[in-house]
């Protein structure tokens, strides 16, 4: 059965207030019209989504999973902070910890917080995330059921991290979650926050996850998104966010996992004086699909934007990088820099990147570069003329090339993790 | 330590080394110098195995092994060490990390026991003063941002640091000024001893007045066409490169 024929029995398990029902129903119905996107949509051109269009999905029931062990393994045992783990699309209290919060900060599953008051999240779900672009957030929001609900009230400043994990298990075949991630920061609030999807073993399923970030007056938020999905499953993710004046918001994406990934992140900078920073690092291999498609609107003046996007792809590994930097009208003194680079290891390598600035103000700073290449040759002789052997040194450029792009990872235990994995990676390249 | 016989290289099916010989015995300082492309850095080159430089023929001995079928690596790790005219960044690479893996990779190769926490700045403290190199370029990816005369005061550092058989040291001293000149000197100075040689591949005579060669080559058209002790410098200081063309050709 197909999305679209699974959902009336989906609405019969699932209650909720009327306004979930009808959003609801606005997403499938959205994307029923839609369907998957085919590769002659100019933004899927180089991301052929058929394997997930040709599978069906059965929607996921929560497997046995030795939470701890498993955060150890990927090497995120001993993250501290708030802890909320989703087992195959479920909240699982029982593994999660939630801590002592400030006052007013409301953080836990969002199924429960819409039984419980879902008049607090009314004014929110649903409004970053329009349903009529993207056919897989329409499908995301037809099938809103549970994810990580994060609402922070005004002038709330919290050191400690919100770390959030979606584990897929694998456990029924062929399974799919549809996550949804709600962070609110209110005025003058700062947060940081993790969002990290973990597969087990080699299974097939599909997670079509859906980030909406709002972000009031003076906010600041951190987020790192961390990918380490099962090498033979599907990762389609949205991030909405939503940045009102004096805001700001960084995003750094590691990306893995995944047989086939589409990133897509849009940020709305919805007034003045708001600081963007969008970053990612992606590593491929195999056959991987990577693909990050950024976007973020300059709707006013004085906002400044940041990107820089880094990919190592080995193999026959396939990545794509879009960034879409739109300048307004009125955005006056826009600074909007984007570099994106790719490292190519072997020749069956592919990437196809494009930068794609749309400016209507004059008076901007917007500047742009894209790099794909190979290991410097130069540098290769010159690490080998002191004795290091080819493999050590394709290993230390590498590592290098890719370190580059977690140095600025404000979270220090994230970093050490990233740092981890590329070491036990590459180093012994 | 180093015997070359009739070397001949080529790159891009160009000649450039048109039959070579050279001999290096432990203790000695050879200067080879010859106008712009008489084939100099292509010697360096060549002896450290640079790939785009194709040996079409004849042979190197060093120390009883055939150098020309080693890979860069093993030369390296045999005790050669090619002091580089264009220094490579590597960003993202620290100079610690750098030298800590070409240190365990020559001693692995020689079956010694890899250094595993060691004090890097301890330990090369004093060398990095010889060289006047501020202490924190140690933590600094290599090369980057250096300016020219760090990245050639960082090849003779790291040299003293790698401590080589035998040290080829690529126009060191170009772009350089008088003072650089004089501590790059002193760096090789106190590498020198009866154990080990240099071969200083050198544009000027101005490096060798702080560094006496033991013989000075002259190096045109791939060929060593004249070899002597170091008043061989003085005499091309005062005529020039055409001087010594002219003469080759009446002996």
């Amino acid at each position: 059965m197909s999305f679209t024929e699974q959902h009336p029995a989906f609405l019969k398990t699932t209650g909720g207030p009327d306004w979930l029902g009808e959003l609801r129903n606005a997403g499938i119905a959205r994307f029923a019209k839609l369907g998957f996107p085919t590769t002659r949509d100019e933004n899927w051109r180089f991301t052929d989504v058929s394997p997930i269009r040709q599978t069906t999905f059965t929607p996921a029931t929560p497997g046995a999973c030795d939470v701890a062990r498993l955060l150890q393994n990927s090497g995120c045992g001993d993250w501290p902070g708030h802890r909320l783990v989703f087992i195959d699309g479920v909240f699982t209290p029982a593994q999660s910890d939630v801590g002592t919060l400030p006052a007013g900060v409301r953080l836990g599953g969002l199924a429960d917080m819409l039984a419980e008051t879902p008049e607090a999240l009314q004014p929110y779900l649903g409004t970053g995330a329009v349903v009529n672009g993207n056919s897989f957030t329409a499908l995301n929001t037809g099938y809103i059921r549970d994810g990580a609900a994060i609402l922070v009230p005004d002038n709330i400043d919290d050191s400690a991290t919100i770390n959030v994990w979606y584990i897929s298990t694998g456990a029924t075949a062929n399974a799919v979650t549809q996550p949804r991630t709600l962070i609110v920061v209110g005025r003058n609030s700062n947060f940081t926050v993790t969002e990290n999807y973990l597969g087990t073993g080699d299974a097939c399923y599909f997670t079509n996850a859906v980030t909406e970030v709002m972000l009031a007056e003076n906010a600041a938020l951190d987020h790192t998104k961390m990918q380490l999905e099962s090498e033979t499953a599907y990762h389609i993710a949205a991030m909405h966010v939503h940045a009102a004046r004096n805001s700001r918001f960084k995003s750094h994406a590691f990306t893995s996992g995944g047989a086939i990934t589409r990133n897509t992140i849009n940020a709305q900078l919805d007034g003045e004086n708001i600081e963007c920073t969008l970053n990612g690092l992606y590593l491929g291999r195999g056959r991987q699909l990577i693909d990050n498609h950024t976007c973020i609107e300059h709707a006013h003046p004085n906002c400044n934007s940041y990107e820089i996007y880094k990919g190592i792809l080995d193999d026959k590994a396939r990545g794509v990088f879009n960034g879409r930097i739109h300048v307004w009208q009125d955005a006056q003194k826009t600074d909007a820099l984007q570099t994106n680079r790719a490292l190519l290891l072997s020749d069956d390598a592919r990437v196809n990147t494009k930068p794609e600035l749309e400016i209507y103000a004059d008076d901007v700073r917007c500047t742009h570069g894209a790099t794909i290449g190979q290991l410097d040759e130069a540098g290769l002789f010159y690490l080998r003329s002191r004795g290091i052997d080819t493999k050590t040194a394709r290993g230390i450029l590498t590592y290098a090339f890719a370190c580059e792009a977690v140095t600025d990872i404000e979270s220090q235990p994230v970093r050490d993790t990233i740092e981890q994995f590329l070491i036990d990676r590459y180093r012994q390249l | 330590m180093l015997e070359i016989k009739d070397l001949r290289a080529e790159v891009e099916c160009t000649p450039i080394l048109k039959g070579l010989n050279l001999s290096v015995k432990s203790g000695e300082v050879h200067a080879i110098m010859g106008p712009n492309g008489s084939g100099k850095s292509t010697l360096a080159q060549v002896l450290a195995g640079h790939e785009a430089f194709k040996v079409t023929g004849g042979s190197v001995d060093f120390d009883g092994k055939d150098l020309l079928a080693l890979a860069p690596e093993e030369r390296a790790c045999e005790g050669v060490f090619l002091g580089f005219q264009y220094p490579v960044e590597i960003p993202g690479v620290s100079n610690t990390y750098f030298l800590k893996a070409a240190i365990n990779a020559i001693r692995k190769y020689r079956n010694e026991d890899v250094l595993d926490a060691i004090d890097f700045l301890k330990m090369f403290k004093s060398s990095m003063k010889l060289l006047d190199l501020d202490e924190s370029l140690i933590n600094r990816p290599v090369n980057e941002g250096f300016s020219g005369g760090e990245k050639k005061r960082n090849e003779v550092f790291q040299m003293l640091v790698l401590n080589p058989k035998l040290a080829i040291l690529d126009e060191t001293d170009s772009g350089l000024d008088i003072d650089a000149v004089k501590i790059v000197a002193k760096g090789i100075s106190q590498f020198r001893n009866d154990n080990n040689a240099i071969v200083l591949v050198t544009h000027y005579q101005r490096l060798l007045d702080y560094i006496e060669p033991d013989f000075i080559h002259v190096l045109s058209d791939g060929k060593i066409v004249r070899s002597g002790t170091k008043e061989l410098a003085l005499e091309l200081e005062e005529h020039g490169y055409d001087w010594l063309k002219n003469g080759d050709s009446q002996n």
